[in-house]
């Protein structure tokens, strides 16, 4: 089947995003397809590549990039949602002038409408929020 | 690469429009949504009816009152706006506390027709279980 998933809570304050990862972690093993996986709300925020977790606590951020590069995944974060809460990438920063970038490797920012062509293209479009 | 694809979208706002973000970013989801022509219904329940409260005045927590967007919706071809009625009569309120959304026919020289509808917990179900894509916020 071919899935989309939506994240629309941050990192740590709330399970959404952990369900989220385990969810796509194991339809990807099961042979599924994520089209994509869009970051909206406080979500945005699981793609700084700033966080700095304890050592023994999982490294959410991390892991949503490695599953990125294992399996070629989408990881798009919503450019308005990204703005109001300081995500930005090289592009953004530029465009906005501030003076660094914080997007985590395996993620990039770009529209609503990549949340909507998700819900159309794939055959579920399955969401994590409060 | 989604041309010709119409399916049914529904955003179900449950959340009051103030003291989180949840309501205004939801309508951006729907403005922006718009854009790709698919066959769109707001749902409104729980506190998410207030989001819909007429004569909302924010001046006092200096954010922004977003609710006259919810007037334009029409403009935007979406006509279906669906509020719970058990989550109108639990908080108080009824349609009349509510704006008047109302959208253009242009197959009936466009003749002003209302968008928004009152339904019960029941409709809401069936309505909901009709939809292709679910977003809720």
């Amino acid at each position: 089947m071919k899935l989309a998933v939506l994240v629309n809570e941050g990192p740590y304050q709330h399970q959404a995003s952990d369900s989220a990862y385990q969810f796509t972690k194991a339809a990807l093993e099961k042979g599924h397809e994520i089209f994509r996986v869009f970051f909206y709300h406080d979500g945005v925020n699981n793609g700084t590549r700033l966080t700095v977790p304890p050592q023994d606590d999982r490294n959410i951020v991390d892991r949503w990039s490695t599953l990125s590069k294992e399996h070629n995944l989408d990881l798009v974060v919503c450019v308005a949602a990204a703005q109001r809460r300081g995500i930005l990438d090289e592009n953004e920063a530029k465009r906005n002038g501030k003076d660094a970038n914080n997007i985590a490797d395996g993620f990039r920012i770009s529209g609503l409408g990549q949340l909507i062509e998700a819900g159309i293209q794939a055959d579920r479009l399955v969401v994590f929020g409060d | 690469m989604s041309e010709g694809i119409v399916k049914r979208f529904m955003y179900v706002n449950r959340k009051a429009p103030y003291g989180t973000i949840y309501a205004l970013e939801s309508l951006e989801v729907v403005l922006i949504g718009a854009a790709f022509d698919q066959d769109v219904t707001l749902a409104f329940v729980d506190d998410g009816v207030y989001q819909l409260k007429k004569d909302q005045d924010t001046k006092g927590m200096g954010v922004k009152n977003f609710s006259p967007t919810y007037n334009a919706l029409g403009d935007y071809d979406i006509k279906k706006l669906y509020v719970e009625k058990e989550s109108l009569e639990e908080r108080g309120l009824t349609q009349d506390d509510l704006i008047n959304v109302v959208y253009e026919d242009e197959d009936d020289d466009y003749a002003e027709k209302p968008a928004l509808f009152v339904v019960s917990k029941e409709e809401m179900s069936d309505i909901m279980a009709q939809q292709d894509v679910v977003l809720s916020f």
